[in-house]
């Protein structure tokens, strides 16, 4: 074979029979006009609920962009700038973003702020950084997919799930965090640290500070590092407030050096396209390293320049986060209550772009089998693309996390209504002033290709993979 | 508590070569406000004809706006993550780079996959080619940050392909094989050869000889070809460039393995000098490696924005056209006004068709012949005429006494600055080892040119961080 053993292996996740989901989706995209019976993409975490303010913003402020008359006297010195400490301007007004997505309790310094290429390549540059091959990171399940991918591709890293048990609000206790720690260490495996998503994919529930809190004690004891991928943090849009770990390291005596911060800003601001990936670290040899490696995926000059000049605009980010979190708070009231009437019960949330949903009274089987039976019926004949709890590492079956920020509010009420149908609820849903988008598509791009950057990898996958989780898994034991 | 990889960087603090860096960046030359400070020459940038792009940009305001027929394109872009890249863009590049190669081969969007910087094209090429530990050859002198996009997180090692200033640094059999020896030796399997063509640092194009050789060794071994042509729109200068797929194409072996054994790697960074927009590139013909880089891209994809403005710059041949006529006669000027002053000044350049820089031939300064004596007259430039230049010895030349100046980087008042500053330094230098009883000859410099006398700091210099020679 002329190629590497990482090329050829299937350690990127995408050979995984849930493309199914997104394949049926490709095939027959949803349109409210032209295919108004296709399937509806609700399995994609997007925020397009407010880009109407951004694009206000760009088109009062010709001068964010290099390219107008306004802006292009900056053309050159921008075009030029490849050096790997990002534009001074972008690090200031990210750190003072990031200060205000916590309420303004704690402050961010902009020396600590290095790029990534988006999250996804902020998460693996982190792991380079604190981890060697074959050692391993923890990581609470249910958890994002692409983790499979990005933490442990390159880096040869091994991620060990800990699950989360759904008696206890599905929040990490300290007991299952030992208890995985444990096993690692009697199976020779080194536990650099723990990664969390705070708040949380898929469940969108934020960490109270009780278990932060305990999960900082925790690794400060164990000499572990802890990285929290706090992507959705302006997602918020109900109480408890987002507490972020940099507050909770102000409140428990921990050594900084073990404390990470991933960030981004395809969540909050809606923007993944434009890649901007933050890592942020107290720890300064990371800082530095990290520094080095972002020039494998630094933020493109031109968008960093557009990002500065976004975001010290003071006015338009206390606005945007305001009505951000609104738009998003009302959606998700429009999608739970429209569930409840035809007795689908949600993981109660106030965060996130989804929503963690109950289906366990509809299985047939309560298997891991059963959960996939019911899947490929939500795809095939609810015509939603919802995503299995299975994806997520979790292994209770019945749970599907669906997405309800990528679509308009006419859309949310279509799917509600094939959903009661499928229920076989007979009681005609309200269809509410449904606000329909203008469903641009000038550049004709084919936009659910996007599906390969949140790949899902099955439970067989995860199995037969030589960096597998230990053999006593449950996701094991629920497979025979 | 933290990685290898983290712990390995540390020791670049200790290195006298970021001296370099240090001080032009306490002391940065400037016209106006600071007359007497450091000139940078040590960074291969391309900023002689942004205003050939400004003024598109000025008069194409449409095509600058987020707009498409009056619909804005914000949205869509913003939302656009797909690691197969903007179709439009990718239409655009295969175009631009055919046109660059005087359309002798057409290119097909499919198999090029977009990535963030040739930093990480060639990064991700690595880890998809090399199991760790393996080896890639690399005729020297070769790019400093090689050490790091190659080596660092992929645990590859490289074994250079030591070149010689007698045949005017060319790779030969010869060389190629000694190499290859060496690496079995040290008991590495080699993967591959990876050229840089045109050259960095030396400013040539691979003649037709070199590449029919560099085929032949690859078919033998049955090893891949890399070859990084992100100079390739700077060839200003006979002879013509020659890509490795023309050369495949020329031997007719489309059919054959080693067609699926070769990559190239591009840039915008050079052709453009838009280092700042990452815009990096691979295409092969093997599909399984477009596949496994294609999902390697999104740890460094190109942001969308940069995507959407670069592919309607590109979309205008008008443009394009014009832009690299004079981009390269631009170049060609700056290359001459370098190579005519410091001929003035007694020193030779290596003949060069290509690239942002010179190759130049300082071994007649030494106060012997080696690299001890290469640092010291590079601290030397450094303090007493006030430019930073790149020692040979960070290119892993074998042999001490070769700088690589850069001249395209600053204005042309700038350039004749330096120039004269080169000059009053050498006279001095000159006068000064005429009284200290003679000087290092070609004779003496030619022969034992291997790294056996190498000091310490410039093996360390292998793991360095080499930022500043991009």
């Amino acid at each position: 074979m002329s190629l590497s053993k990482m090329a050829t292996n299937d350690m990127h996740g995408e050979k995984s029979a849930y493309f199914d989901g997104w394949k049926a989706y490709d095939r027959d995209p949803f349109h409210p006009k032209k295919n108004p019976n296709g399937v509806i993409q609700m399995g994609l975490a997007e925020n397009q609920l407010s880009f109407d303010l951004i694009e206000g913003w760009i088109s009062k402020k010709p001068e964010a962009s290099i390219c107008t008359p306004e802006g292009i006297s900056r053309f050159k010195d921008v075009a030029i700038f490849q050096d790997y400490h990002g534009l001074p301007q972008f690090r200031e007004a990210v750190a003072k973003f990031m200060g205000k997505t916590r309420g303004g309790r704690v402050k961010f310094d902009p020396d600590r702020i290095v790029m990534g290429g988006g999250a996804t390549g902020a998460n693996e540059m982190i792991m380079f950084c604190l981890a060697d091959p074959g050692e391993a990171f923890l990581v609470p399940s249910p958890y994002y997919p692409a983790f499979d991918r990005d933490l442990r591709w390159r880096t040869r890293v091994k991620i060990l799930p800990v699950e989360c048990k759904k008696s206890n609000n599905f929040q990490i206790t300290k007991q299952a965090l030992e208890a995985a720690y444990q096993k690692a260490q009697e199976q020779n495996i080194k536990v650099k640290g723990l990664i969390i998503t705070n708040p949380s994919n898929p469940l969108g529930t934020t960490m109270t500070r009780e278990t932060l809190k305990s999960l900082v004690r925790f690794i400060n004891e164990k000499n572990i590092h802890l990285v929290a991928d706090e992507i959705y943090a302006a997602t918020v849009f109900s109480s408890p407030q987002f507490v972020s770990v940099a507050e909770v390291m102000k409140e428990v005596k921990c050594n900084p050096d073990l404390i990470h911060i991933v960030y981004s800003l395809s969540k909050d601001l809606g923007l993944p396209g434009l890649r901007v990936g933050i890592v942020y670290s107290y720890n300064d040899a990371v800082v530095s390293c990290g520094r080095k490696m972002s020039s494998f995926g630094l933020v493109s000059s031109q968008t960093q320049h557009l990002i500065a000049s976004m975001l010290s605009d003071d006015e338009f980010v206390d606005n945007f986060l305001v009505e951000s979190s609104k738009r998003l708070g009302k959606r998700h009231e429009i999608f739970t209550k429209g569930l409840a009437k035809v007795g689908i019960n949600c993981l109660e949330s106030n965060a996130g772009l989804f929503v963690w949903m109950n289906l366990q009274h509809l299985l047939k089987d309560h298997t891991p089998k059963g959960e996939m039976e019911l899947w490929r019926m939500i795809i095939q004949d609810v015509k939603l693309n919802v995503s299995p709890g299975s994806s997520f590492h979790w292994s209770e079956p019945g749970w599907f996390r669906v997405c309800f920020a990528n679509m308009d509010e006419d859309t949310v009420h279509v799917a509600l209504s094939r959903i009661k149908k499928f229920v076989g609820n007979s009681e005609e849903v309200e269809p509410a002033k449904a606000k329909r988008w203008k469903n641009s598509n000038a550049l004709g791009l084919n936009l659910s290709s996007r599906i390969y950057d949140e790949t899902v990898m099955a439970p067989t996958m995860i199995m037969s993979s030589p960096h597998s989780p230990m053999p006593r898994s449950p996701l094991v034991r629920a497979r025979t | 508590m933290l990685s290898k990889k983290l712990r390995l960087d540390a020791h670049e603090e200790d290195s006298s070569y970021f001296l370099g860096w240090k001080e032009y960046e306490k002391n940065a030359y400037d016209d106006v406000q600071n007359a007497s400070g450091i000139i940078q020459m040590g960074l291969a940038e391309n900023q002689l004809s942004f205003d050939l792009i400004e003024a598109w940009l000025a008069s194409n305001q449409d095509a600058a706006k987020l707009t498409k027929n009056g619909e804005s394109v914000f949205r869509e872009l913003a939302l656009f993550q797909d690691y197969h890249g903007l179709p439009d863009f990718k239409n655009v590049l295969v175009d631009f780079m055919a046109e660059i190669r005087r359309n002798k081969i057409s290119f097909d969007p499919r198999k090029l996959v977009l990535m963030g910087g040739a930093t990480s094209a060639n990064e991700t090429l690595m880890f998809c080619i090399a199991d760790p530990g393996d080896a890639f050859l690399l005729p020297t002198p070769y790019y400093p940050g090689f050490d790091r996009d190659l080596k660092w997180r992929t645990g590859v090692e490289l074994v250079p392909v030591h070149c010689s200033s007698l045949n005017g640094f060319k790779v030969t059999k010869f060389s190629l094989e000694e190499a290859y020896q060496q690496a079995q030796k040290l008991s590495l399997n080699v993967k591959g050869v990876l050229i840089t063509n045109p050259s960095n640092p030396l400013g040539t194009t691979m003649s037709h000889d070199e590449l029919e050789e560099l085929i032949t060794f690859a078919i033998a071994k049955k090893i891949h070809i890399i070859s990084d042509e992100i100079y390739s729109g700077t060839v200003f200068d006979h002879p013509s460039f020659i890509s490795i797929m023309e050369a495949l194409l020329d031997r007719k072996l489309e059919e054959t393995e080693l067609w699926n054994r070769v990559h190239v790697v591009y840039s915008l960074s050079k052709d453009l000098g838009v280092p700042g927009f990452r815009v990096g590139m691979i295409y092969s013909n093997n599909e399984a490696l477009v596949s496994a880089a294609t999902k390697m891209s999104s740890f460094g994809l190109i942001s969308s924005q940069t995507q959407y403005l670069l592919s309607k710059l590109l979309s205008d041949k008008k443009f394009t056209r014009n832009y690299m006529k004079e981009n390269r006669k631009r170049l060609k000027a700056r290359r001459e006004m370098l190579v005519t002053a410091l001929r003035e000044a007694g020193i030779e350049c290596l003949k060069s068709n290509a690239g942002l820089f010179c190759w130049v031939d300082m071994r007649n300064l030494l106060s012997s012949n080696t690299f001890d004596a290469e640092v010291e007259l590079w601290k030397k430039i450094l303090r007493e005429a006030g430019l930073n230049v790149s020692p040979g010895a960070s290119c892993h030349c074998s042999e001490p006494g070769w700088f690589r100046i850069c001249f395209a980087n600053m204005s042309e008042e700038t350039l004749n600055v330096s120039m004269q500053r080169m000059k009053a330094f050498v006279e001095k230098t000159t006068q000064q080892c005429r009284r200290g009883g003679g000087r290092v000859t070609h004779q003496e410099s030619g022969c034992n040119s291997r790294r056996r006398s190498l000091s310490n700091w410039v093996l360390n210099l292998c793991s360095y961080d080499s930022e500043p020679y991009r």
